[in-house]
């Protein structure tokens, strides 16, 4: 083989029908009998696994093109029917033409005056709505016609035609055979066809009444062998072996002159078999089985849906050179990173070509080989012949190593490699990371990354894919990077950002850390900073210093934190405040954004990478944790709590009595029992929220507290639930309502309408639960895990119509926003071309820049 | 100064956005020299080319997954209406769904009737709310009597409802009589006596005439069957369910400007194709911020603008636009293959290739992103030093 490429575009494909003269025309066999095999397992002439329509075997040559298994593409046969039958597919557009046109003279039963008239109309109805309206159109237009009994060209009666499903037809009271059918079908006139919409050079109707039929190369229909050497054949064998059958069967009773019931019998049968071969899930017709009771997958089923080829085989394909395993965290790897474990790094190469310049070091790796980690494991030679580098070939390849060979050499740290997580819906689903190959049997990756990902560590696993061309890596570099996919295109913020730890960790550092000097200054080597000229000479340093050192110098930012205190960083210095999740967070961490705005990709990414890295070691250094400890509460501020439920629940029996007496007042549009039900929500929502309030006033610190006020983990609500009250159970915004008559539980009375009896759970998740309340709870956690089964399908259809639908709307080079076909939907992308990506969620800041530029 | 200042940033029409034009002067200072407002608008020129799109970026790809990502973060349920139990409103995602299918009738139809202000006072609302809510005769019957022999009903009516809808039994009978033809009609006290003018008719005939009287409107538009006045900061506004678009925006008391409902076809009907645009753009809006939800506008008009571009109002289905493709094979692979397939086949359709998933499905480059341009070297004269 030489280096030589024809590179063949696809232009244009034209969709059409066969003929019954291109179906011989192209056939390489007439298949005649329904055996496959001889008895020496050989295929029969002239049956359907005739070699001249392509092999399958290995070993056999095809007798048409010469080709071997794989090289031969397989031909097309035909068989010829015994009588002709109606080809399912069209059965519509054929009971549609026989009742638009003359059974006699064949012309379309619109009189010629009118035509020319009509026409105009249908070109209009084709343009707006599409064909299909053409022809429903028509329809209409004959149905307004007053004399529609009387062709206007010959004048002669019109039966009405009926069709009995699935595809018999009759005229008036006569069953029209499709020997009849095919001769009424060829009067049709070509320009009469072009009127429906047809276009007569590749479709004339009398070739939807099938006498030949083109029989599929086996290629397509390859039988397989079985452990016990027994061959088992594809479905479409199958069934096109009972057509055959079938078939032969009907000429020889033809030629026998059989009566005519017996011919029709078989006549039926054949078109049975010529439908369900088309199509085996057609209404009416019970489907054709295998011996076993299974239906057969026939062409249409090998088509359409999920599992069809379109989309399974042709939309989506499957690629060489990807792995995929179980993920796991490593914070101590760059954002950009992703951890390989050398066991897949041996087995996914990259092509590298040889010169005289990397002749040396590639060298090595070929002796190395490919078991060993840095190897290689082939090679291609100029001429294109690959060899497998082994411990025999190993010498000889050293040998004649030189360049213009390329070497196929194992997976490198800082290579570049696609890293995506199912279900893909981000862009930032896939991003291109840099290969570190580390020890170990799980792709690694930094946990910052987890969110574009919405990756976890429980299980999930990961695909990476290694591109082979030096285009493929630019472009994987240029776009797909991490840095480069930070801002979400959807809101313009930070997808990626400081999470959990990272966030509590800084938090607390620059809030009021303090540490002598040398353990700042080990951290900060920790991270790889050598340069301690910006921090502080004191013996201790803050946390605030010490994160400083890691600002830009120029970088001035004003902002805010969660609890509201204002964050000031001048030149690179926090002056005031502190920082967490508003200030680093991911999706909401506005520093970062006002960083990666300032400074770019390229700086933000380190900055990031340090940041994270600062918060897990000061955390480390401090010691984190949460244990049951942090959700007690003093003696006293339990009673407090205990007396607001008791109070809550005081009010509500009176609320209850007060209805049972007729007094309460109902609100306005409301029944006095949907009054009642929100009277007593409310005030037990009330009671709820004012007991977290008690529990989070006693003032300490807790690190359960510490993780929600710096909005890495958890918020008030969650720790109230755990340590004060968990509060009232809602089933579909209700208080429960279901279970026994007129009661929630057997334990209850009935007609009982007080907190307990309806899901009010009192206690707190520190105290436990009572068996009635975790039965509560359980209701309400069913029903979210019901929710978000329902839910995943209806949003994935919804985001799949969206995506086939908006697919190929593009920007073209004058800013105006076209679909495929070059129909403009917008004149610039969202009214002002501005690209959300690249601004804060779609606005530029003039006030910054005015007040900047003053 | 200010003027001059004015003028100026006038002059970078057509360089910006009017949006961002007004931005700037409403923030610029007035003690500001020529020359720095000059570099300011240069700069403010120079970001905002920057924050251009680019060509060939894959903008509707991007949009759907904007809209596509955050679906699984949506809710199911509907939610009651504050106020009236039988006002519920669609939300979340179904909500989204039924607007992106462009269903014709939609679950839960809703108007937002704002009021002249003139009408803003509570007493005159609650008027106002009341005509227009449909009421029927049977709400106010109390009885309704048929004497077969002497072929008559007895239409008993409730006093207290017809007092609140402010109505006399009189003007009821008067409506009877204007829309069932040929029947007497006698009004005493509370009660209402309807006979047949001339010959008695058949007895089947008579429970047909009061299934009709039943069915009379009374008061009210069409189609609200509910109605619920708030108070939204100063001004009240009237909520209802069930929607008719002309027939309210028709009322006296109406504020038509800022009168509005759910229903995009309706809004399509009476208003138009680019007031429905900017419904599709509202309603999904409101929905993605009730959740919570960051999308920013631009993906959701892209959408908006692909429902609407062809004048009427389609959906995001296989028979709306994802069926207008061009292309056979965009359309096949979206859904029913077969069909499609079938029907290019006869009309001889012929597939340009020039959309995404054809390309895909024949391995050839995506004309998307960097698979958009081409580059073609022109080559001059032969190789000089003598190699091939």
């Amino acid at each position: 083989m030489k280096d030589t490429f024809v590179f063949k575009e696809m232009g244009a494909i034209e969709f059409g029908i066969l003929s019954p003269k291109v179906i011989t025309g192209f056939a390489a066999a007439k298949i005649v009998t329904p055996e496959l095999y001889d008895r020496e397992g050989y295929p029969v002439d002239g049956g359907l696994m005739d070699i001249r329509l392509g092999v399958i075997d290995p070993g056999l040559r095809c007798k048409t093109c010469g080709g071997r298994l794989k090289e031969c593409p397989g031909h097309f046969g035909y068989i010829e029917l015994a009588r002709p039958v109606i080809h399912y597919k069209f059965i519509r557009h054929v009971q549609n033409m026989l009742s638009s046109t003359c059974g006699h003279c064949g012309r379309i039963l619109i009189p010629d005056e009118k035509i020319s008239h009509y026409r105009a109309v249908l070109d209009r109805v084709t343009k707006e709505e599409g064909p299909e309206a053409r022809r429903n159109k028509i329809k209409m237009i004959l149905a307004k016609m007053k004399n529609k009994s009387k062709c206007p060209h010959c004048s002669k009666k019109q039966d009405k035609i009926k069709l009995e499903k699935p595809t018999t037809f009759y005229e008036g009271e006569d069953k029209l055979s499709p020997i009849g059918l095919r001769s009424r079908l060829e009067r049709i006139p070509d320009k009469d066809l072009e009127l429906f919409g047809y276009n007569p050079q590749r479709f004339r109707p009398e070739w939807t009444i099938l006498t030949v039929m083109p029989i599929p190369p086996v290629t397509m229909r390859p039988s397989i062998t079985l452990e016990t050497g027994e061959r088992s054949e594809d479905d479409l064998t199958h069934k096109l072996s009972d057509i055959i059958r079938i078939n032969q069967r009907l000429f020889e009773n033809i030629n026998a002159g059989a009566p005519e019931v017996i011919i029709d019998d078989l006549w039926d049968l054949l078109q049975y078999h010529v439908t369900t071969y088309f199509d085996n899930e057609v209404p009416q017709i019970p489907p054709a089985r295998h011996r076993g009771g299974q239906t057969l997958k026939t062409l249409t089923d090998r088509i359409k849906s999920k599992e069809g080829r379109i989309r399974h085989n042709l939309a989506g394909k499957r690629t060489d050179f990807s792995a995929r395993t179980v993920i796991s965290p490593d914070p101590m790897l760059s954002i950009n990173e992703v951890g390989v474990p050398s066991d897949i790094a041996v087995n996914l190469t990259i092509p590298e070509k040889a010169t005289e310049w990397n002749l040396e070091h590639l060298k090595k790796l070929v002796s190395t080989g490919p078991v060993k980690y840095p190897g290689a494991n082939y090679v291609i030679r100029p001429d294109g012949k690959r060899k497998r580098i082994t411990e025999e070939t190993k010498e000889e390849i050293l040998e004649e190593l030189s360049p213009g060979y390329v070497i196929e050499r194992h997976l490198q740290d800082g290579d570049i490699a696609l890293f995506n997580r199912q279900p893909s819906l981000h862009k930032m689903s896939m991003m291109a990371h840099f290969v570190r190959v580390l020890p170990g049997k799980t792709l690694r990756l930094n946990p910052a990354v987890c969110a574009p990902y919405n990756a976890d560590f429980d299980g999930d696993e990961m695909n990476l894919h290694i591109p082979q061309t030096e285009e493929a890596r630019a472009e994987a570099e240029c776009l797909m990077l991490v840095q480069n996919q930070l801002i979400s295109p959807r809101y313009g913020l930070c997808v990626i950002g400081c999470i959990q730890d990272a966030v509590s960790g800084n938090y607390l550092l620059t809030r009021d850390m303090e540490m002598p000097r040398e353990e700042a200054a080990s951290m900060l080597f920790a991270l790889g900073i050598e340069d301690l000229s910006r921090l502080s000479n004191k013996k201790m340093v803050t946390g605030k210093e010490i994160f400083s050192v890691l600002l830009p110098e120029d970088f001035n930012f004003n902002g805010k934190t969660k609890s509201g205190e204002l964050v000031k960083i001048k030149n690179g210095e926090i002056v005031s405040g502190f920082m967490d999740v508003l200030s680093i967070g991911q999706e909401k961490g506005v520093m970062l954004r006002s960083l990666y705005e300032e400074y770019g990709p390229e700086k933000t990414l380190p900055l990031l990478d340090n940041i994270f890295k600062l918060g897990a070691l000061a955390l480390t250094r401090r010691g984190f944790s949460i244990f049951s400890a942090d959700l007690d509460l003093q003696e006293e501020t339990k009673e407090k709590v205990q007396a607001v439920i008791r109070e809550a629940e005081q009010k509500v029996g009176e609320l209850i009595d007060d209805f049972h007496q007729g007094k309460l007042e109902s609100l306005p549009g409301r029944t006095a029992r949907e009054t009642l039900e929100l009277r007593i929500l409310e005030t037990l929502n009330k009671a709820r929220n004012k007991g977290g309030e008690i529990a989070m006033s006693e003032g300490r610190e807790t690190n359960a507290v510490i993780m929600a006020r710096s909005g890495a983990r958890g918020n008030v609500l969650n720790i109230a639930q755990m340590a004060a009250v968990v509060g009232q159970q809602a089933l579909r915004g209700k208080r429960i309502d279901r279970g026994y008559k007129k009661r929630t539980l057997s334990y209850f009375a009935q007609n009982d309408l007080g907190p307990e009896a309806r899901g009010f759970t009192r206690n707190s998740f520190k105290s436990g639960l009572t068996p009635v309340e975790f039965f509560f709870g359980s209701m309400t956690g069913r029903e979210s895990l019901m929710d978000t089964a329902l839910r995943t399908p209806k949003s994935g259809y919804l985001y799949r119509r969206l995506s086939n639908s908006l697919q190929d709307v593009k920007v073209e080079y004058d800013g105006t926003v076209r679909d495929a076909s070059g129909r403009i939907v917008q004149f610039q992308f969202g009214e002002d071309g501005i690209d959300v990506s690249k601004t804060e969620n779609g606005i530029i800041n003039v006030k910054r820049i005015i007040e900047d530029m003053k | 100064m200010r003027k001059a200042h004015e003028e100026f940033i006038d002059g970078y029409e057509g360089k910006l956005p009017l949006k961002m034009i007004n931005e700037v002067k409403a923030n610029i200072p007035d003690d500001i020299t020529k020359e720095t407002l000059e570099k300011i608008m240069e700069q403010i020129v120079s970001r905002y080319n920057e924050s251009k799109v680019h060509a060939g970026e894959a903008i509707g790809i991007i949009t759907s997954q904007s809209i596509g990502e955050p679906g699984t973060q949506m809710t199911l349920d509907t939610f009651h209406f504050a106020g009236v139990s039988e006002m519920n409103v669609t939300v979340g995602l179904p909500r989204i769904i039924e607007i992106f299918d462009a269903r014709k009738t939609i679950s839960t139809p809703l108007m937002e009737v704002f009021l002249k202000p003139q009408y803003n006072k509570p007493e005159a609302v609650k008027k106002v709310a009341l005509h227009l809510k449909e009421t029927k005769i049977e709400e106010t019957v109390a009885e309704i009597a048929i004497n077969i022999l002497d072929q008559t009903l007895t239409i008993q009516l409730k006093k207290n409802i017809l007092e609140g809808l402010e109505m006399k039994p009189s003007d009821v009978s008067a409506l009877i009589k204007a829309k069932v033809k040929k029947l007497n009609v006698k009004t005493e006290g509370d009660t209402i006596i309807v006979t047949y003018e001339g010959k008695p008719e058949e007895v089947k005939e008579i429970y047909l005439i009061k299934e009709k009287i039943k069915n009379i409107r009374l008061r009210g538009v069409k189609g609200i069957r509910q109605v619920l006045p708030v108070k939204r900061g100063e001004e009240y506004v009237i909520l209802t369910a069930g929607t008719n678009l002309k027939d309210v925006l028709e009322q006296e008391e109406v504020d038509a400007k800022r009168t509005t409902t759910n229903d995009i076809y309706e809004i399509r009907e009476v208003l138009g194709i680019e007031a429905a645009r900017q419904a599709v753009l509202n309603e999904v809006d409101k929905v993605i911020e009730a959740q919570g939800l960051n999308i920013n506008v631009r993906h959701i008009m892209l959408v908006a603008d692909m429902m609407c571009g062809n004048g009427e109002v389609k959906g995001i289905t296989r028979y709306g636009v994802i069926g207008e493709k061009a292309s056979v094979l965009a359309r096949a692979s979206f859904e029913t293959p077969i069909k499609h397939i079938i029907d290019a086949s006869l009309i001889g359709e012929r597939d340009e290739l020039n959309s995404v998933i054809e390309n895909v499905l024949i391995n050839q480059t995506v004309p998307l992103g960097t698979g958009l341009p081409g580059l073609v070297v022109k080559v001059k004269g032969e190789a000089k030093d003598g190699k091939e």
